[in-house]
């Protein structure tokens, strides 16, 4: 399974925005679909420009996430969020310091809430159900 | 400063239109976005400010700064000179008959929200009827959706044709006596489409109704001429035609804004203040509380002078010259599908690439220094009738070249390797 560590090793590799890019959308392209029955409106984080649906499932005292976007590179910042919190325990999620991830790879702009992916949204949305379950 | 009018500007000899001399004018057009050249095609949200309207902010902070209207003081005069010139040439610009018709709001949504608070309240009731467009922006459905909520009138929106064009025939439809006012924008920003406005508002008038026209995209394109189109309302901002964020203008016929009641309560719109009652400034004062945008009133002048030292009609022919260009080049990419095609339109590009995700492309581009807007446009029902979720938006202004148009279908050729 792809870890941060991976991630940030890869992202830190690539030199030119073409690589990084590719990259991330590779990333996009290979994160699980969701069920279609599952993109409901529940399920959809606000955003604006793009789509982002989750559902979350606790078991064994660990979360996983089921995520998914209409916007391909939003599915690729999606794995890497998911590399940070998918099947890691509600102290794991809340101990992780994603901004400080996202800042190491260079792409903390697309944590803001004024990107209108959805992306800062549904981070919180999974820190706040880890800490209501810690 | 200088007072001269735009009727003394039409006798002047124009500054001739060179492009590498123009875009020089506009220093932000030299910058680098991701180590690569700037290639600003986001027009329709906010235009670029040319250095003598950068200049004339300066040079009001340096020298002039003080409060209008109020200072028994040789700055307060100064200030109060040029901000009142400055009235006078967006009188002139949009050829109004007198400098009262023209008030200094924050831009084209507080213009519209103004008239719906004022003469909305005052003229529309129950069962009253208000047409607006499939085509509108926020700006020009919500603060009439507030107002039909309170008063329990009917918002009406025309439809639109498969092309993006309005159907004329659909409007003539939903006039009626019912009907008080028609509020439609003059250009769509999502897709650039001219409206009929001339027409529309001889047909509203007709019945008896008031129109206001949403002018935010049509100041930077064209040459506005309120007492020839008739309306009765007018709205736009400065800072989509080349001058400061913050400050816009409402056009009202005279005989309107003065039968209408004030809106914001405070210094300068007041004749005398007592317990016992409150008498009202007189136009266009009565409208403008507290201290308002003196520099950006003065920056706008700037802006209007920097557009009418050239010939504007020569301005729009590149700009049109521009679009062409770059629907041609359309057709090299199959995938590339126009929205709001074979129709009046001003420099817009607004389209789809099936099978890519707008937002996708759009950051693509932005990674190869092309700024375009993706996404709804702040018209969602337009979207809903279209049935998109959303566009790539690429707004020209005269300051655009074709090389970058050229730069953009090699950026989207890109973009299309990337996504598909
Ligand atoms: C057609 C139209 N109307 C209204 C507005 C709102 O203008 P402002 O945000 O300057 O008030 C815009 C700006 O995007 C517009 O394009």
């Amino acid at each position: 399974m792809t870890t941060p560590e991976d991630i940030i090793d890869t992202l830190s590799f690539f030199d030119s925005w073409e690589d990084r890019y590719k990259y991330m959308i590779d990333l996009g392209k290979s994160l699980p679909p969701m069920d279609d029955a599952l993109k409901t409106e529940e399920r959809l984080v606000p955003g604006c420009q793009s789509l982002v649906w989750i559902e979350p499932t606790f078991e064994n005292d660990k979360f996983s996430f089921q995520v998914d976007s209409d916007a391909l590179i939003v599915r690729g910042l999606l794995a890497i969020v998911m590399a940070a919190y998918n099947n890691k325990s509600s102290q794991q999620i809340i101990e992780f310091d994603i901004q400080n991830y996202f800042s190491q790879l260079d792409l903390i702009k697309h944590l803001s809430p004024t990107r209108g992916n959805g992306l800062q949204a549904m981070v919180e949305k999974i820190k706040q159900l880890a800490t209501s379950y810690s | 400063m200088n007072n001269i009018t735009a009727l003394d500007n039409q006798t002047n000899a124009k500054r001739k239109f060179d492009i590498k001399e123009v875009r020089s004018d506009f220093p932000i057009l030299n910058e680098k976005v991701h180590n690569q050249s700037l290639i600003y095609l986001d027009n329709g949200a906010t235009s670029q400010k040319p250095q003598t309207v950068i200049d004339a902010i300066d040079n009001y902070y340096q020298h002039f700064n003080s409060n209008v209207h109020r200072g028994a003081h040789a700055l307060s005069d100064k200030a109060t000179e040029l901000f009142e010139n400055a009235r006078v040439k967006v009188q002139n610009f949009i050829r109004a008959n007198s400098r009262e018709e023209i008030i200094w709001t924050r831009g084209t949504t507080e213009s519209i929200n103004l008239v719906a608070q004022t003469w909305g309240r005052e003229n529309i009731g129950a069962g009253d009827e208000i047409i607006v467009t499939t085509l509108e922006h926020h700006s020009n459905i919500v603060p009439w959706q507030i107002l039909c909520e309170s008063v329990g009138a009917r918002l009406l929106p025309v439809n639109i044709k498969t092309n993006g064009e309005l159907d004329y025939e659909h409007f003539t439809q939903l006039l009626s006596a019912k009907t008080k006012l028609v509020a439609v924008g003059h250009i769509s920003n999502a897709l650039g489409v001219i409206n009929p406005v001339e027409d529309m508002i001889k047909a509203a008038h007709q019945v008896g109704a008031k129109v206001l026209i949403d002018g935010a995209q049509a100041a930077p394109h064209l040459v506005i001429d309120v007492q020839q189109l008739d309306c009765d309302f007018y709205a736009f901002s400065g800072h989509k035609m080349f001058a400061p964020t913050g400050i816009g203008v409402l056009y009202g016929k005279r005989d309107l804004l003065d039968a209408m009641p004030p809106w914001h309560g405070g210094g300068e719109m007041i004749e005398k203040v007592s317990f016992s009652g409150t008498t009202f400034n007189k136009l266009p004062y009565k409208f403008e509380a507290g201290t308002p945008n003196i520099e950006g009133s003065i920056a706008m002048a700037a802006a209007i002078d920097y557009l009418e030292q050239f010939d504007r009609d020569g301005m729009t022919e590149y700009e049109m010259d521009l679009i062409n260009y770059a629907t041609e080049k359309a057709q090299s990419i199959p995938e590339m599908k126009i929205i709001g095609s074979d129709c009046n339109k001003t420099s817009v590009l607004s389209f789809i690439i099936e099978g890519c995700h707008s937002q996708d492309v759009g950051m693509i581009l932005d990674q190869q220094g092309i700024a375009v807007r993706t996404g709804h446009h702040c018209a969602m029902p337009l979207m809903d009738a279209l049935d998109l979720k959303g566009t790539i938006r690429a707004s020209f202004s005269f300051y655009n070249t074709k090389q970058e148009v050229d730069k953009l279908f090699e950026a989207l050729e890109k973009a299309k390797q990337f996504l598909m």
